[in-house]
């Protein structure tokens, strides 16, 4: 009995712990998803710019976009995040955090969708690109009409894992003063010193994030699906 | 200025280097294991497989680091940064590379293990024999891949107060202000050198054992 | 004023000279047949004519506006000669409707509605009005190339180009492909390659025998079939002919 009571003690006590944090909570959260959606779509359109870039550009134009990609992708998130809160000013460009943190974000995430997307062009037959120009569209339409239309789906998957690795790898802007989830949860902890209890949380706030993200694309994907056109397979090239 | 500091910023590579290869070990261990376990492994020991990988690969190493380091030091369990950041890469690599040699297990076909078996062999003497020298083999690409995740994500065991190049880095700049930008670009390029020539190695140890007759197909 | 006149085509890939002074002229609703074993650069030629490969040397003019002049709009011209291609190279993402009409909207600036009518009237025209909304991952080989046909067809061409439309198909499902060739034979100028010597003896006006990146020798289906002049052309078409057949 006494054992018992201890037992729901500690979980009301916890369940008040949780909702006392909640707030504070919500605010890194929303700041997470932010900073999660804004360099996704940034990403993508720098993606996008770099693969056509290095699928369709001439050699220099190729060669620097193919530079810029395995810069980035050989370096750390972290480094370079660090590079344009703490460096930039160096230069005379000093930023907010969550600005210097989305540039960040959206550059890095750049470059890895770039490759994601140049597979997905390169496996389209060079056929009906010749069969576009040869009903008279220009580069620029065919590219436009035919080719993207296809790359855009077939990277859905792809596109997918960026979108977890991205909710995972926003809390590194903490590190450069972000207040968002991790950043939050690191607040709250260090003043009620219950790590274990409020990472624990945390932690399963990102699970049924990257759940949902999942479950969401995956929808997006079926409901776009066409009849003969795969997907490329899920890419282990980032963190699932 | 910049010269003198670099010594300093060799002790950090140092550190950062063993963080990479200490918990990349941890990883292929464990990985091989659970994947092992897995694969051939009875209900519950796949379910339990199952919901570890979903985790740890589901939340944010930082929020791992943390756990490690500040949770478990609040019921009593005290690591020092250094091999806090070794659990935190390493039980997270664990999930990843467990994916990796799991696809490399399943890609080998059933009939070497009854080959296996029908020669004799006990199950276990099956898989250390026949299955996982093609299993590392085929593992190579997707390891590669994993091998340059985890030096680039030892960065963020600056978090948790490892004293790796990160914050060497940071020692040296906080004293110069205005070497700031000059030593994270020298970072950087150290970081960039070794994701390169471990990429151009491994493709060029890829080459060399690939198995004839048997073409690398992991997703990546 | 020839409709089209090809002149003294080169094209040099590499060190491999692959056309070596090609030069002939077609007439309004003419049909041409070019044969030639593969790799002799028919392919290449017909991709000369509409610049998907410009020639090194040569000219071409296409009712009177010279195609090879770097000036012109070639997205202009382009769209007045029709191309097949032996591996159909439909648009995967569209229908077959959707992917006759696509260079209707697109490159001709019609709206929806017209170039969809328009579609699926060509459409009829080769027989599909029923898989007007499959896609070409539905469809069979003989399927797509009759879209094909109708894609080139929309765009209201002066001249389409066949390359090879019926290699890449199941035998019987040829004919389909070939009885929609011959229903637009008159109506609108044809350049073929092809290996179908029925098609080729019924419906061309003349047959080009093509050898080494030139033009060996050419006339009348009755000419070439019974008196040719060379004695390469005679055993090249009694090896197609025991290889095809004759229908
Ligand atoms: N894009 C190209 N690059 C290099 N060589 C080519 C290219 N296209 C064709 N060729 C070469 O030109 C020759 C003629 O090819 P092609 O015109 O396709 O012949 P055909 O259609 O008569 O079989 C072949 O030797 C081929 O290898
Ligand atoms: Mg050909």
């Amino acid at each position: 009995m006494v054992k018992n009571n201890g037992g729901i003690k500690k979980l009301s006590d916890f369940i008040g712990f949780f909702i006392e944090s909640l707030p504070k909570l919500l605010d890194g959260l929303y700041l997470t998803i932010l900073l999660t959606f804004i360099s996704l779509a940034l990403g993508l359109i720098l993606g996008l710019l770099l693969a056509l870039g290095r699928v369709y550009g001439k050699t220099i134009i190729s060669g620097i976009c193919a530079g810029y990609i395995e810069i980035i992708r050989g370096t750390p998130l972290l480094v370079q995040l660090f590079i344009i809160y703490f460096g930039f000013p160096q230069a005379g460009i000093s930023l907010e955090p969550l600005t210097a943190a989305l540039i960040g974000l959206s550059l890095n995430s750049g470059a890895y969708q770039a490759e994601y997307l140049r597979g997905s062009i390169q496996s389209i037959e060079s056929g009906q690109m010749v069969a576009a120009r040869s009903l008279g569209m220009t580069k620029i339409k065919a590219i436009r009409n035919i080719i993207l239309p296809q790359a855009l789906r077939i990277s859905i998957p792809a596109w997918s894992n960026e979108l977890i690795y991205l909710v995972k790898y926003t809390s590194i802007a903490y590190i450069i003063q972000v207040r968002e989830l991790t950043a939050e949860g690191k607040f709250i902890a260090a003043h009620s010193f219950r790590y274990i209890e409020i990472f624990a949380i945390i932690a399963i706030i990102y699970l049924v994030l990257t759940f949902i993200f999942t479950e969401i694309i995956d929808r997006v994907e079926k409901k776009l699906s066409i009849p003969g056109i795969g997907t490329i397979k899920r890419l282990e090239q980032r963190f699932i | 200025m910049l010269i003198e500091s670099l010594p300093q910023l060799f002790e950090g590579l140092k550190i950062t280097l063993g963080l990479t290869i200490l918990s990349l070990l941890l990883g292929s261990v464990l990985g091989i294991l659970m994947a092992v376990g897995r694969v051939y492994g009875k209900k519950p020991l796949v379910f339990f497989i199952y919901i570890y990988e979903k985790t740890l690969r589901g939340i944010p190493l930082l929020v791992i680091f943390f756990l490690i380091y500040f949770g478990l030091s609040q019921i009593g369990i005290n690591f020092d940064p250094f091999t806090a950041a070794v659990l935190g890469l390493g039980l997270r690599s664990t999930a990843y590379q467990a994916q990796i040699y799991r696809s490399a297990i399943n890609s080998i076909p059933t009939g070497q293990m009854i080959a296996a078996r029908s020669m004799g062999m006990s199950k276990l003497k099956a898989i250390r024999y026949i299955i996982l020298p093609q299993v590392l083999r085929l593992s190579i690409p997707g390891w590669s891949n994993e091998l340059t995740i985890v030096l680039k994500d030892t960065s963020i065991a600056f978090s948790i107060g490892v004293i790796d190049l990160m914050r060497q880095g940071r020692y040296i700049y906080s004293v110069n202000h205005e070497l700031v930008l000059q030593v994270l670009l020298i970072i950087a390029l150290i970081y960039f050198a070794l994701v390169f020539s471990i990429n151009k190695g491994l493709n060029y140890l890829e080459k060399k054992y690939k198995m004839t007759g048997f073409e690398i197909e992991i997703e990546r | 004023m020839n409709m089209l006149k090809v002149e003294n085509i080169h094209k040099i890939y590499g060190k491999t000279k692959v056309l070596a002074g090609v030069s002939f002229t077609m007439e309004k609703g003419e049909t041409k047949v070019i044969i030639g074993p593969s790799g002799t650069g028919k392919s290449t030629l017909l991709r000369c004519i509409n610049q998907l490969s410009p020639p090194d040397k040569g000219r071409v003019w296409l009712e009177g506006i010279e195609v090879t002049d770097k000036k012109t709009d070639i997205n202009l011209i382009r769209q007045k000669i029709g191309f097949v291609f032996q591996e159909f190279n439909l648009f995967n993402h569209l229908t077959a409707v959707k992917n006759v009409s696509i260079a209707l909207e697109k490159v001709k600036k019609m709206e929806k509605e017209e170039a969809h009518k328009e579609a699926m009237n060509e459409l009829k025209r080769v027989g599909l009005k029923d898989q007007a909304d499959q896609y070409p991952s539905q469809l069979s080989g003989g399927q797509k190339q009759r879209v094909g046909i109708a894609r080139a067809l929309a765009m209201n061409p002066v001249i389409i180009l066949f390359d090879e439309p019926t290699s890449a198909l199941d035998p019987e499902l040829i004919g389909d492909v070939l009885e929609v060739m011959k229903s637009l034979a008159g109506e609108i100028s044809m350049l073929v390659v092809t290996h179908e010597m029925g098609f080729a003896r019924n419906v061309a006006d003349e047959i080009i025998f093509m050898e080494h990146g030139v033009i060996a020798e050419c006339g009348n289906p009755d000419k070439m079939f019974k008196n040719p002049e060379k004695k390469r052309t005679k055993e090249f078409l009694g090896k197609i002919s025991s290889l095809y057949g004759e229908e």
